[in-house]
């Protein structure tokens, strides 16, 4: 045998065996990942739980209007674009909240969580007028 | 159907040419007047309005001698009671008051005409301008008649006063101020001065009357004429605000002539003709439109008819329009205006003239014969040997008692238009197709005229067609009506028409088709023929369809001319038009209903998940403020939120962005106000909870 094919050959298993391995620890990678992301997000106060479910019950909502425009098509398409944008400005509105309400966030220690939740509400009554003028 | 029209339109054009001529003779007054006044001046609850309307009708009525007082009486005199007894009443008011009165007879004490007698005494002694003068004066006249001794007390001072306005032309002016003259006034103003006459004491100086008189013969110089010798009165100066018409300035005019002439002693020296001017003026206007115009017109010639200037005798024709079909006889009616019987006289036409020949008189010095059963004058037309035509008749009056040649006015001589009409033999008519070339065999048919005929004839371009016919009036004269054309249509529409010239005793036509080719656009085919004969002198006048024929024309040249587009019947613009179809935008395309309240129930599993997931994180409500001011302003503040929410659903639904923008004004400021209290109670709770 060739030394170099030899060389070759026993490249090639150690890099089958390599992979064989990291594909082992990809997937255990993943579970220790989602796992150790589900550890740190229990720890999350509850408040920003519940934003966060918000955002996720929002963002769900919009992309179902979505699907139906894909199934149906966009003919009251200011009706679409109501509906859509209203889900995804109290998604970004939400996350704006939750900026602001996290304690982690030193930029925002001085604002008091009521304040914020305020101008939350202050800025939602905004952006439904806008949309309901826009539904038609 | 086009025919008959055509035809109808035809004779509507001989009549119209009659009715023309018909519209220019002068008639007395009739029945038609007084159907006229009936349907001019109607009462509304017995009453016509104003009290110068009032009067205006009832004069009317009087002199037409139509009963009307009774029911008006009912309703009118009690206004009148009412100016005359009311202080406030102006001069004006208790002139038409008692000119109404003087008709209606309402039952006045003595006593109220004392009262009304010295106030417009009164009244005279400050007045001014020509119509106080007038209103005043003529008020005391009609006291006067009501059996009322009325003297005016300075009758030389109002005769100045009046005098002091007058123009050296005749004219008036209305005060003194004024610097425009006026006919209008002038009238006025002589009917005013009649009026100082009559009321004064004693007999004015003659030199006065004098002054007057002359006046009104510079007055009568300045009487202006129409084409048709009929005279009128009108403003020199043609002033917007106080301008009258010929017709109420002339009115005018002869109201206070006529007054002024009833009560100056000796003649007027107006002459008669223009008396019987002005009374053929009003009578020329026939019957007018308006109540204003039909007063001044009844009036003024009631006062021409017993005027002691002349009073005016109206000649005229009862008709116009004489047929010698019917023998019928020329008539002459002599009468006053209001057509009552004119004294003895012999009427005689001095000349006839036919329209063709008008230097010599066809007729000369015939005396009329007197009916006088009927009261008209009358001829015999027949052996006069007057033939079919249009006539100028010039007729004169003789007054057989001397006496009277001063006081009518008969005018002289007396010019009328007359039609005579008579039914027109036809004769040796034919027609027929020529060869070009000379020596052609001549086939000529006979053609009946008396009635619509059927030839049919062919012809091509090398041949000719002829007709050709006489007209022969009943005196046997060669007769040349107005209208004489011969009519082809061809099967297209396309018209052609030819005048028919007379030459030689005969009417005749030759139409050479090879001179025709190009004026018939080379057009073949079915022609129809039509003889058109007209004259409003022509009883039988006619329109006949003669048959049709086949003409045969070369090929059109290239270049040739097309035939011009016919017009559009008249009668479809009247029939349905077009339809008119609309284009509207396709409806876009819509998914299934369940489909989409399929997605609508998709659209709110999230919101279940959302509340699902709010259990399973053990959100609970116990932050909510216990005690009960902070509780019922958080209750305040989510109640604020779901206001605004459901008014933007509104605004969604019906509202309008101003309406929603306002309430939300409201509902905006409550808001602010709770959620401040809450969240800060909220706050200051968090606060305590941390530093505990």
């Amino acid at each position: 045998m060739h030394p170099l094919g030899l060389y070759l050959t026993s490249f090639s298993y150690q890099e089958i065996e390599k992979k064989l391995r990291m594909a082992k620890s990809t997937s255990s990678d993943a579970q220790m990942l989602i796992r150790s992301l589900r550890t740190a997000y229990a720890a999350t106060p509850t408040n920003l739980k519940i934003i966060d479910l918000y955002v996720v019950y929002a963002i769900v909502t919009a992309v179902i209007q979505v699907v139906y425009m894909g199934v149906v098509g966009s003919f009251p398409f200011n009706s679409f674009l109501s509906g859509v944008l209203s889900c995804v400005g109290t998604a970004v509105l939400a996350v704006c909240l939750r900026i602001q309400v996290n304690k982690e966030n030193k930029e925002f220690k001085d604002l008091p969580p009521e304040r914020a939740y305020a101008d939350f509400i202050l800025c939602n009554l905004v952006l439904h007028l806008v949309i309901m003028n826009f539904l038609g | 159907m086009a025919r008959n029209l055509r035809l109808l339109g035809f004779l509507a054009l001989i009549y119209a040419s009659l009715s023309i001529s018909g519209a220019a003779v002068i008639r007395p007054i009739n029945e038609a007047h007084q159907s006229a006044a009936l349907e001019l001046f109607v009462p509304i609850n017995g009453s016509f309005g104003s009290l110068e309307e009032t009067y205006e009708a009832l004069k009317t009525f009087q002199i037409l001698g139509v009963e009307k007082g009774a029911e008006i009486s009912h309703a009118t005199c009690p206004v009148v009671v009412e100016k005359l007894g009311s202080s406030l009443s102006t001069s004006k008011d208790l002139f038409h008051a008692l000119r109404v009165n003087s008709i209606l007879g309402c039952q006045i004490d003595s006593r109220t005409f004392e009262d009304v007698a010295s106030k417009l005494q009164a009244l005279i002694k400050d007045a001014n301008s020509l119509l106080d003068f007038h209103y005043a004066v003529g008020g005391l006249l009609y006291i006067k008649d009501q059996g009322i001794n009325v003297i005016l007390s300075d009758a030389d001072g109002t005769f100045h006063s009046i005098k002091a306005l007058s123009q050296s032309d005749g004219r008036w002016r209305y005060d003194s101020n004024s610097a425009e003259s006026s006919t209008y006034a002038a009238g006025i103003a002589l009917e005013t001065i009649a009026g100082v006459v009559s009321l004064a004491d004693r007999k004015l100086d003659q030199s006065k009357i004098g002054i007057v008189k002359n006046d009104i013969v510079k007055l009568f110089d300045s009487i202006k004429s129409y084409d048709d010798g009929t005279l009128y009165f009108d403003e020199k100066h043609v002033d917007a605000s106080e301008y009258k018409g010929p017709l109420s300035t002339s009115a005018s005019v002869v109201r206070g002539v006529t007054a002024f002439a009833t009560v100056a002693s000796g003649r007027l020296n107006i002459p008669s003709d223009k008396m019987l001017g002005l009374a053929k003026f009003f009578l020329s206007i026939g019957i007018p439109g308006s109540t204003k115009d039909l007063f001044n017109q009844i009036e003024s010639l009631s006062c021409l008819k017993n005027n002691r200037v002349s009073i005016p005798l109206i000649l005229s024709l009862p008709s116009t329009v004489l047929s010698l079909t019917s023998k019928d006889q020329l008539k002459v009616e002599v009468t006053t205006v209001f057509g009552s019987a004119a004294p003895p006289l012999t009427v005689s036409l001095v000349q006839a003239f036919h329209s063709d020949s008008k230097d010599t008189p066809v007729l000369e010095n015939q005396e009329l014969q007197f009916d006088s059963e009927n009261t008209i004058h009358y001829l015999d037309i027949i052996p006069l040997k007057l033939d079919v035509g249009k006539y100028t008749l010039i007729f004169e009056i003789s007054l057989h008692d001397p006496e009277n040649v001063n006081t009518y006015a008969t005018g002289g001589r007396t010019s009328l238009m007359s039609f005579v009409t008579g039914s027109i033999k036809i004769d040796k008519a034919e027609i027929g197709i020529l060869e070009s070339g000379a020596g052609g065999s001549e086939t000529l048919q006979k053609l009946d005229l008396s009635r619509d005929s059927t030839l049919s004839l062919s012809a091509n371009h090398l041949q000719k067609l002829r007709l050709s016919f006489q007209l022969i009036t009943p005196l046997g004269h060669n007769f040349k009506p107005h209208q004489v054309f011969l009519k082809l249509r061809h099967e297209t529409n396309v018209e052609h028409i030819f005048v028919m010239e007379s030459s030689a005793r005969q009417f005749k036509i030759t139409l050479d088709f090879l001179g025709f080719v190009e004026r018939f656009y080379y057009l073949s085919g079915k022609y129809k023929i039509e003889l058109t004969v007209g004259d409003a002198a022509m009883e039988n006048s006619f329109l006949r369809a003669l048959g049709h024929i086949e003409l045969d024309l070369p090929e059109p040249p290239e270049k040739a001319a097309h035939p011009p587009p016919q017009p559009v019947d008249p009668y479809l613009r009247f029939g349905p038009k077009q339809e008119i179809s609309h284009i509207f935008r396709a409806p876009e395309k819509r998914p299934p209903k369940e489909l989409s309240l399929a997605f609508l129930a998709l659209t709110l599993l999230p919101f279940v998940g959302f509340l699902i997931g709010l259990m399973r994180l053990g959100v609970n409500l116990k932050g909510f403020p216990s005690s009960t001011v902070p509780a019922a302003f958080s209750m305040l503040f989510h109640a604020g939120i779901a206001a605004v929410l459901s008014l933007y659903v509104l605004f969604w639904l019906k509202l309008d962005l101003f309406t929603t923008l306002k309430a939300l004004g409201f509902l905006g400021v409550l808001l602010v106000f709770v959620g401040h209290r809450t969240l800060s109670y909220h706050a200051s709770t968090t606060a305590k909870l941390k530093s505990s």
